[in-house]
């Protein structure tokens, strides 16, 4: 089958944003229309693909085939190092055009409702359409340099989607902070690929990642510092990684990234571009698997930490983004450690089908919690969870479709979460019971922390509402209509047929002893939830008053951004760069004017020989013969 | 006439032709014409080169033609011309066109003005298809001594100490470069022969490595002053500073590469030994000057401070490709060359034209310019972007070039060097993004900037053609990067094979 025409997936997208980007200002509110049919395209193109991918051509003797689709010489470094762009076309890679196409799809729609009123609205869509350009240019690469590439480019459209609002201060300064972040993290990404591609002479995903390829079967036996250097780059490479994805310490820029209009939290920071760093280690997962285990063990206790930090967190937040930013980085968390206890073929390979499954139904339900989010915010023109409450009666379809997503991520069958979350569970359980632990106790600060966010806007006290809140558009709530439907029935394809790490299908079935205690601790969280926040209670306010320096620390994210802006603003700027900026003009020009200045002088000293005195000019004359003559003497004799 | 004498003679005739002129509007309109001829000239060259090539010729230096001028000492008008040099004639093109539109409202002295500016670039282009030292040199100084009277006289804010600075240091460079030249020109003829200026014989010859030891770090070093090699890099804030617009474009985009690609094809391709021998030492020099002018640029107040900063930065990357001494490195400093040269001038023409409007260049006393100049501030986004190396802007192509070639030399020092050298992509994204931020986001602060306009259609011409220059290069760089490399195989050939007795003694 010819996937040629895949190439199109990423190029509409691309013409669509330098169409509306260059004329959008004609039109205005079409531009919007423009855009979501240039997404209808890419959304149907991509389940096309799916389809024809997973159910007939992809499999070739029972393996699933890495597929070029297309391919283009773009750059070429060296004989061996060159870049192309291209399609790459296998399980995962297939499994993410359904997710980036769906969610960028819906949000597209919901922005029709959502953003009308804003006087930047062709801007919008053309970012979106930049956005989606990107992430698809991301996930279909066939090297590592052309994912390089799109990261970037990735990393600037959320970096102008959160600087959408501009003349907000706040948001001018949470885009800078993202995409200096990252750009952070991408330096180690950027030297992690030269490293590992000089040591195997390729960028091509295909070859380094095959068993018998120069990053597996021909590792270079170099060491430094006690690791062998393939662990080195493969972590420098996870470093970008952890910044697109958020993970402890390079968190810092996602709850901040909330200043962005709330249908970009959804498709960006929520479903698509923080998983980039899941789907990058997954991508290079073989490499982790038998030439770097250390660096991949190392992922899986930081995915472990960052779920558990996060989560903490998000128990004490009240602006309704940011404990969903919180939770999605809990949930990447999640999907970091599933790749780190995960093994390679068969069952063994459990981790990884099961982080790239819980991507999948993560993407669903939290862009359903955000563009639900999204719309309670639109109702009550608020973010905060203490102006909000009773909303149940104002708006029906939003209550329902938020509660589905709720207990989707808790974890409840039979929703997505469920089956996605048990899969990781068993497979921590059989690799690593630390961490199983650490991430049972997580689902049920989970189940707690999203039952109170639903609690407190859904239920509790109503407070005196200014304006009626009133239920969103069709425009708004069909998507939320659709991503409900897909929270509650995506947990039921049987993933491990279509996604593993050796590319080959196997089976599993839900274990029981895992299942029953998971569902327990989710309850649990719930109910205690629901014990606090269902109506006014006093409890919480108790709780807090007893645990009152951890709550506060807690509540300030642990003090990490302080932390940042005391490396950056004393030691960065106050110690590196004034300095050198001192430096420059007084020692360094210093030295020059110094010559000028000496110059100068001498020739203010010197220029007293040319008086013109005859006089001077006899003296001078007369001296200098009886120096000379003198000295004439003095070497003779 | 040949294709390569005409990058000097219409820029000559157009200098002849402004002095009839009798207005600023007819000055402006023959600077146009002059120079639009002159790009078209550069797009034929582009045809005729690829033609010639495609044809299977694959001489080092194509249309060569040699006139002797000073017979007794054998200084010849020699001209010729590779990939490289075909590139940096465009850039140039691209560039003075680009300046001349930067430039059109010149009120003041417009005649004495556009005549010093196309004399400068005629200085420029005479470089670049020079294959002679002397008359390169010569050229040389024709683009350098303009510059005095620029800045002097139509420059704003110290511009007498800033012009007398940056013209007493570049020819404080000049007279060391003369040195260099001159001890070229002297063992051009170790058999005896007739000594000679010319490029492609003296590459035949080899000098004394204990000659080049001295004569190297003199020809690098004079070059390097104009490449703003750090220490020597201090006329560039001043004077970009205190320039005019389009000459502020003209320096950072096209003057400052005649260092480093002198540096390239005199000091490293002539005395290839020494270069081997001599570059970790200049390689250090290069590696604090990306950084340095990275953080130093990162606390300054002034637009034209900050981009100058940034140009030591980014020109210290140049070198920095130069120094690694393989082709993919060098592949890529050229491209910087060309890309930097672009983005700078894009950076400098926005500056001036916002300077035009808001008439501070203090970046806390503007803000939310995004709201009243859309399309100027748009174009100063994407120079950012292209400048932070975004992939699809050109910023991208060179550095990551440069990165994966030096990657290529495989001990710790210049493993090293190479990150040290590729953090500054960070600390870019911070100074860049730190401006944006100040100047075209956020609240309008003064109320007196609501009333101001967007872009001229002159403007608009100017920044459309430099956008598609960095546009072009970023989403197509095989062809340039092809140009290029095609050329660089018989130059690099000769600098590697130098390497290796070098190489294997150190080994030892």
């Amino acid at each position: 089958m010819d996937f040629s025409y895949t190439i199109w997936i990423i190029l509409v997208p691309f013409f669509m944003f330098l169409l509306i980007g260059l004329t959008g200002h004609w039109y205005k509110k079409a531009a919007g229309l423009l855009g979501t049919a240039g997404l209808a395209f890419v959304f149907l193109a991509s389940y096309y693909t799916a389809y024809k991918y997973f159910f007939e051509a992809g499999k070739v003797d029972g393996v699933y085939q890495q597929i070029i689709g297309y391919k283009l010489l773009w750059l070429s470094f060296t004989d061996k190092l060159t870049i192309d762009l291209g399609v790459m076309l296998d399980p995962i890679s297939v499994m993410m055009l359904v997710v980036v196409s769906t969610v960028s799809f819906m949000v597209h729609i919901y922005s029709l409702g959502y953003m009308k009123e804003e006087a930047g609205f062709y801007r919008f869509y053309a970012f979106l359409s930049l956005f989606t350009f990107a992430m698809m240019g991301l996930v279909v690469a066939t090297n590592i340099f052309q994912m390089y590439i799109f990261w970037e480019l990735v990393g600037v459209s959320s970096y102008l989607l959160i600087g959408f609002y501009y003349d907000r201060p706040s948001a001018v300064s949470a885009s800078k902070k993202a995409f200096i972040v990252t750009r952070f993290a991408d330096l180690g990404f950027l030297i992690g690929i030269l490293i590992l591609s000089y040591y195997t002479q390729t960028f091509d995903f295909q070859i380094i990642t095959s068993q018998n390829g120069p990053a597996i079967a021909g590792a270079p036996a170099q060491t430094f510092m006690g690791f062998s250097i393939l662990t080195w780059a493969m972590l420098l490479i996870f470093m970008g990684g952890a910044g697109k994805s958020a993970m402890f310490p390079l968190h810092i820029w996602l709850p901040d990234a909330m200043e962005g209009p709330t249908p970009v939290s959804a498709l960006i920071h929520a479903a698509t571009m923080v998983v980039a760093g899941v789907y990058l280690v997954a991508r290079l997962f073989p490499i982790y698997s038998f030439a770097a285990p250390d660096a991949l063990t190392f992922i899986g206790y930081l995915g472990a930490f960052t779920s558990l930090f996060a989560a903490i967190i998000a128990m004490t937040q009240f602006d309704i983004k940011r404990v969903l930013a919180f939770s999605t980085l809990s949930q990447i968390g999640y999907m970091m450690l599933a790749l780190g206890v995960s093994g390679y073929g068969e069952h063994n390979g459990l981790g990884y089908t099961a982080s790239m499954f819980h991507l999948f139904t993560h993407a669903m339900f939290k862009a359903l919690l955000f563009l639900g989010a999204g719309a309670v915010i639109h109702a009550v023109h608020s973010n905060f969870t203490y102006e909000m409450g009773g909303l149940r009666k104002y708006l029906k379809i939003t209550h329902i479709t938020f509660l589905v997503a709720v207990l989707a991520i808790a974890g409840i069958p039979p929703f997505a979460g469920f089956w996605s979350k048990d899969e990781i569970l068993v497979a921590a359980w059989e690799h690593n019971k630390l961490l199983f632990w650490v991430e049972y106790l997580v689902a049920g600060i989970t189940a707690f922390y999203m039952s109170r966010l639903y609690f407190l806007i859904f239920w509790n006290k109503t407070p005196h509402y200014h304006h009626t809140p009133h239920e969103a558009p069709l425009v708004m709530t069909g998507p939320l209509m659709f991503l409900a439907l897909m929270a509650i029935f995506a947990g039921l394809i049987p993933f491990s047929e279509f996604v593993s790490p050796d590319l080959t299908p196997y089976h599993t079935h839900l274990h029981y002893n895992i299942a029953i205690p998971s569902v327990l601790i989710a309850l649990l969280g719930i109910g205690v939830a629901a014990a606090f926040y269902l109506k006014e209670t006093s409890y919480p306010d108790k709780i807090t008053a007893a645990l009152k320096g951890l709550y506060k620390a807690t509540y300030n994210k642990f003090y990490i951004d302080e932390v940042y802006m005391f490396v950056t603003h004393k030691i960065i700027f106050g110690l590196i760069s004034k300095p050198i900026a001192w430096f420059d003009r007084q020692v360094i020009d210093g030295t020059m004017n110094l010559f000028g200045i000496g110059t100068l002088w001498a020739s203010r000293k010197t220029k007293g020989l040319q008086s013109g005195q005859l006089q001077q000019y006899a003296f001078a004359f007369v001296a200098g013969a009886v120096i000379l003559v003198l000295s004439f003497v003095y070497i003779w004799a | 006439m040949d294709i390569l004498t005409l990058f000097v003679v219409i820029p000559t005739l157009t200098v002849f032709a402004i002095m009839f002129a009798k207005n600023l509007e007819q000055t402006r309109m023959i600077s146009a014409v002059g120079m639009t001829a002159q790009l078209i000239n550069a797009v034929r060259l582009i045809i005729a080169y690829y033609d010639e090539r495609n044809a299977g010729n694959t001489a080092d230096f194509l249309f060569q033609k040699t006139y002797v001028w000073f017979d007794s000492l054998n200084i010849e008008y020699a001209i010729g011309i590779d990939g490289i040099g075909v590139a940096m004639i465009a850039l140039t093109a691209v560039i003075i066109f680009t300046g001349v539109f930067a430039s059109w409202t010149m009120e003041d002295l417009p005649k004495e003005f556009f005549i010093s500016l196309i004399i400068l670039a005629t200085g420029v282009f005479g470089f670049f298809i020079s294959l002679d030292l002397f008359t390169m040199f010569l050229f040389y100084e024709v683009a350098v001594i303009p510059m005095y009277l620029l800045i002097g006289i139509w420059g704003s804010g110290p511009k007498e100490y800033s012009a007398m600075k940056l013209t007493l240091m570049l020819m404080g460079g000049s007279a060391v470069l003369m040195v260099g030249l001159i001890g070229l020109y002297f063992y051009s003829a170790p058999d005896g022969g007739e000594l000679t200026f010319n490029v492609i014989e003296i590459a035949k010859v080899h000098m004394p490595i204990e000659a080049q030891r001295f004569f190297f770090p003199l020809t690098f070093v004079g070059f390097g002053v104009l490449g703003a090699l750090f220490p020597f890099h201090t006329w560039s804030p001043d004077g970009h500073a205190s320039a005019p617009t389009a000459v502020s474009m003209l320096h950072a985009g096209v003057l400052m590469k005649l260092g480093s690609y002198g540096a390239f094809r005199v000091a490293m391709y002539l005395m290839p030994e020494a270069a081997n021998e001599m570059s970790w030492f200049f390689l250090i020099l290069v590696t604090v000057s990306v950084v340095y002018g990275a953080f130093g640029a990162v606390m300054q107040k002034d637009l034209k401070y900050i981009n100058a900063y940034s140009s030591v930065s980014h020109c210290g990357l140049i070198l920095f490709g130069l120094l690694m001494l393989n082709k993919t490195a060098i592949d890529g400093a050229i491209i910087q060359m060309i890309s930097h040269g672009i983005m700078t001038a894009l950076f400098f023409a926005l500056i001036g034209m916002i300077y035009g409007r808001t008439h501070t260049r203090l970046i806390h006393e503007m803000g939310g310019l995004l709201k009243v100049m859309p399309f100027l501030s748009a174009a100063y986004v994407i120079a950012g972007l292209a400048s932070l190396g975004l992939p699809g802007l050109s910023g991208f192509v060179a550095e990551m070039t440069i990165f994966v070639g030096a990657f290529q030399q495989n001990d710790l020092f210049h493993r090293v060097a190479t990150v040290i050298a590729a953090s500054s992509i960070v600390i870019t994204a911070v100074y860049i993004l730190r401006v944006v931020g100040i100047l075209l986001q956020g609240p309008i602060k003064n109320d007196k900037y609501f009333k101001l306009s967007d872009a001229t259609w002159f403007e608009r011409v100017a920044v459309i053609t430099l956008i598609v220059g960095i546009a072009g290069i970023g989403m197509f760089p095989y062809f340039l990067s092809d140009l290029i490399m095609d050329s660089l195989h018989p130059i690099m050939d000769h600098i590697i094979e130098a390497g290796k007795p070098a190489l294997s003694q150190v080994s030892l």
